[in-house]
C-alpha cells in the first residue's frame, strides 16, 4: 500500500487565532494528506513530541505572534536532538524577508510563506519535497 | 524476506521502549505488506498483557475528552497508557484531518503516555484496518492500558467490540428522548455506558432510560449487566467510577472464563483478516495472471469462483 504524507499542523506561541492554521490543514487534507491538527498555544516541546509520536513527514507551523525567531529555531533544535532532522518544516505567518532568509539558511526551515500564499502552492511544495525524499 | 533482519531490529527497539521506533512501527503497520507482517510476527509473542479499552459514541459526545480524563486517572495510579484515536478519511481526497490531540493536551510531556492519530482510510466499522495491529504494538511496547477512540460516525461501530476487552459507549443527556437514536446494536456492544456532559440538564433521566432499556433487552441475563454511569469528562467528575467499572469488567471476564473465550474469538478474527489479506496479496502478486483472470471473468470464459479456486490452488499463493 502507498504511504500517505503525514503532516503535523500546529500553532506555537501565545496568541489564540488559528484561522490560518485551519485553512492550511484543510487544504493539505484536500491534497490527500493526513493532517494531525494539534491546535493553538503549542510549545516547541509539545510540537516535537507530537511529531515524534505521529511519525510525520512534515511539520507546518503557523506563527502570527512575532516570536518566530525564538520559537522556530527551538523547534529545529529539538528535532535535531531527537534525530528527526529528516522532517520537513515549513512556516507561515507574518515574517519579514530578512527573518525568512535566516530561518532558511541558518536554521533549516524548508520554506516560509506569507499571509497571501497560495495553499495549492504549499501543498505542491510538500508533495514534491516528500517525493524526492522517498 | 530480505527485509527480515531490520524488521526484527525495529521490533527489538519497540520492545525496549524506544518511542521513535514505536512511531516508525506504527507507520509500517499502517502501510501494511510483508515488512509489516514480519514486524508483527516478531512482537506478537510479547502481546496479550494490556487492558484494551474501546471508546465509542457519536461525534462530539466527548470521547477524546473522556480518553484524556481516564488516562490522567490511570497515570496517577501509576499505569501507563497508549491511545489510538481514529478519525475518518475524506472520500473525496483520500486525506484526513485528525484532530483528537486538541483535547489531549493535558497528557503532553508525559513519557508514560503515547498518542497516535489514525485515519480510517475508508474502512467501515469505526476503526481502521491497522487499528488492531497498532494496539498489538502498543501492547508489546508495554503500555498497561490501550485506549482506542473510534471514528464515532454513529453507524454500526461494532468492530471495536471485537478489538477491545472493554467497550465503553458514550451518550449525552437527551439521547434517550428519542429511542431511535440509540441503536440496539450499540447497546449490545457496550460493556459500560457513560452519560457524559452530566453538567447539562437531563443526565439523570438519560441514565434511567438507558438502564430501563438494558433491563428490557435480554442482555442482563448474560452474566454482566453494563453499568450506566454519569460523568463530566471535562472536569474529571465520575471518572474514578468509570475506571473502577472498567477494572471490574476485566475482572469479570477473567473469573467467568469469558476472557479466554474472547481471546479465542479475537484470535479467530485476526486469523480471518490476516488470511484474507495474505491470500489476496499473494494472488495479486502475479499482476499479469490476475488481469488475465479478470478479463476471462468479464468475457464469461470462467466464473469468479472457479477463478478463485484456481488462484488458491496455484502453488505459492496460499502456502505459507
Ligand atoms: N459541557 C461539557 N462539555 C464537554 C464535556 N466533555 C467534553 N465536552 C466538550 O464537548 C466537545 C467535544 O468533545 P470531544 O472530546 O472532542 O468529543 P469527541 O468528538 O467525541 O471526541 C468539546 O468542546 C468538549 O470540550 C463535559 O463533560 N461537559
Ligand atoms: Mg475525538
Amino acid at each position: 500500500m502507498e504511504h500517505k504524507i503525514r503532516v503535523l499542523v500546529a500553532k506555537p506561541g501565545l496568541d489564540g487565532h488559528d484561522r490560518g492554521a485551519k485553512v492550511i490543514a484543510r487544504a493539505l487534507r484536500d491534497a490527500g494528506m493526513e493532517v494531525i491538527y494539534t491546535g493553538i498555544q503549542q510549545t516547541p516541546e509539545m510540537i516535537v513530541e507530537a511529531a515524534l509520536q505521529e511519525d510525520v513527514d512534515v511539520i507546518g507551523l503557523s506563527i502570527l505572534s512575532g516570536a518566530h525567531m525564538t520559537l522556530l529555531p527551538r523547534v529545529m533544535q529539538l528535532l535535531r536532538e531527537q534525530g528527526m532532522d529528516d522532517v520537513l518544516v515549513v512556516a507561515g505567518g507574518i515574517i519579514s524577508d530578512d527573518d525568512a532568509r535566516v530561518l532558511k539558511m541558518q536554521y533549516g526551515i524548508a520554506e516560509v510563506y506569507g499571509p497571501g500564499a497560495s495553499t495549492l502552492e504549499i501543498a505542491r511544495f510538500i508533495q514534491e519535497r516528500c517525493a524526492t525524499k522517498a | 524476506m530480505r527485509q527480515r533482519p531490520d524488521r526484527v531490529e525495529l521490533a527489538d527497539a519497540v520492545l525496549n521502549g524506544s518511542r521513535r521506533a514505536l512511531a516508525r512501527a506504527l507507520t509500517l503497520v499502517e502501510t501494511g505488506g510483508p515488512p509489516a507482517r514480519a514486524l508483527l510476527g516478531a512482537v506478537f509473542p510479547h502481546t496479550g498483557r494490556a487492558h484494551i479499552v474501546g471508546l465509542t459514541g457519536a461525534p462530539g459526545v466527548g470521547k477524546s475528552t473522556l480518553a484524556t480524563a481516564l488516562a490522567l486517572h490511570w497515570r496517577r495510579a501509576g499505569r501507563t497508557v497508549g491511545i489510538v484515536a481514529v478519525d475518518p478519511t475524506s472520500p473525496f481526497s483520500g486525506g484526513a484531518i485528525l484532530g483528537d490531540r486538541i483535547r489531549m493536551q493535558a497528557l503532553s510531556g508525559d513519557p508514560g503516555v503515547f498518542i497516535r492519530s489514525m485515519a480510517n482510510r475508508g474502512r467501515l466499522g469505526g476503526i481502521a484496518r491497522a487499528t488492531g495491529d497498532a494496539v498489538l504494538l502498543l501492547d508489546a511496547a508495554g503500555f498497561d492500558v490501550v485506549l482506542v477512540e473510534t471514528v464515532g460516525a454513529g453507524q454500526d461501530e461494532v468492530e471495536i467490540a471485537a478489538a477491545a476487552h472493554t467497550t465503553i459507549v458514550i451518550e449525552i443527556p437527551g439521547a434517550g428522548d428519542d429511542v431511535q437514536t440509540i441503536k440496539a446494536g450499540i447497546l449490545e456492544i457496550a460493556d459500560l455506558l457513560v452519560v457524559n456532559k452530566a453538567d447539562r440538564e437531563g443526565a439523570d433521566v438519560t441514565v434511567r432510560q438507558l438502564r430501563a432499556m438494558l433491563n428490557l433487552s435480554d442482555l442482563s441475563g448474560a452474566g454482566w449487566t453494563p453499568p450506566v454511569l454519569a460523568a463530566v469528562a471535562a472536569s474529571g467528575e465520575g471518572i474514578e467510577a468509570i475506571a473502577a467499572a472498567a477494572a471490574h469488567h476485566l475482572e469479570y471476564l477473567r473469573v467467568s472464563g469469558r476472557f479466554a473465550d474472547d481471546t479465542r474469538k479475537r484470535a479467530e478474527y485476526e486469523l480471518r483478516v490476516a488470511l484474507q489479506e495474505t491470500a489476496l496479496e499473494r494472488a495479486q502478486s502475479d499482476r499479469a495472471g490476475w488481469k488475465t483472470l479478470v478479463a476471462q471473468i468479464a468475457s464469461r470464459a470462467i466464473d469468479p469462483y472457479a477463478a478463485a479456486e484456481h488462484l488458491l490452488n496455484t502453488p505459492g499463493n496460499v502456502a505459507m
